[in-house]
């Protein structure tokens, strides 16, 4: 019932929540993430997402697993997208579902903090004045690269 | 003494050129063992001295013994969401 999938295409929220509903459920909490257009301070323009595919798909399938058995067998549908992407563009959606409220929002909550930890996904900003950066979210300081290839 | 491919990605490879680096490794040596072959390697010396590793695509402490086959990569700080 559960999934998690690493996507190349535009993410459908409404799609995900008619996935992960079901008659017993009587909570559905849905989160996403999208492209902001500043990042400290620097007007962002677009983020390139990649990953280590095979890594990600598999972490992002435990920490779905987690959320079950941590939260009373919460439902969970995640979908993180990977290639360029424009400013409010969704990057990732996370739907959890379960008949009570707590469930449905600690599902929610530990799935997007875990990914944010372990998943092996990584952003390249664009910035308006055309550099791009590598988010690095252990220092505060980025420098600034060259277009990766 | 044989060899290991490791997987780079990100602002690793970006950093060393390549999307692979090859590793001196010797039959029964660890993780910890593998970062300080990868310190003699010229190319690796634009990385961090002690990067994340995972192997067969779950992350691995220093003292994870390696095997011929294993699936090895250098995780640079994580930025999904």
């Amino acid at each position: 019932m559960s999934r998690s999938a690493l996507v190349d295409r535009p993410i459908d929220p409404a799609a995900l929540i008619d996935e992960i509903s079901s008659p017993g459920c009587g909570a559905v909490s849905l989160f996403l993430g999208t492209v902001r257009d500043t990042n400290e301070g620097e007007p962002v323009t677009g983020i390139d997402y990649t990953a280590y595919r095979a890594m990600a798909e598999a972490e992002l399938a435990k920490i779905v697993d987690e959320a079950m058995r941590r939260f009373g067998g919460v439902a969970v549908v995640v979908e993180h997208r990977i290639g360029t992407l424009a400013l409010g563009e969704i990057s990732v959606a996370i739907v959890a579902a379960h008949a009570h409220r707590a469930a449905a929002l600690d599902g929610v909550r530990y799935v997007i903090e875990e990914l944010k930890r372990r998943v092996p996904i990584w952003k390249l900003e664009h910035y308006a004045d055309g550099t791009r950066a590598w988010v690095d979210p252990t220092t505060a300081h980025r420098p600034r690269v060259s277009a990766y290839q | 003494m044989s060899v290991v491919i490791v997987q780079l990605f990100a602002s690793y490879a970006e950093l060393v050129g390549r999307t692979t680096i090859t590793v001196p490794l010797t039959d029964g040596d660890r993780v910890s063992d593998l970062l300080r072959n990868l310190r003699s390697v010229p190319l690796a010396s634009a990385l961090p001295e002690s990067p994340r590793v995972a192997v067969n695509h779950a992350f691995a402490a220093g003292s994870t013994r390696l095997h011929p086959g294993d699936e090895i990569a250098l995780i640079p700080p994580v930025a999904g969401g």
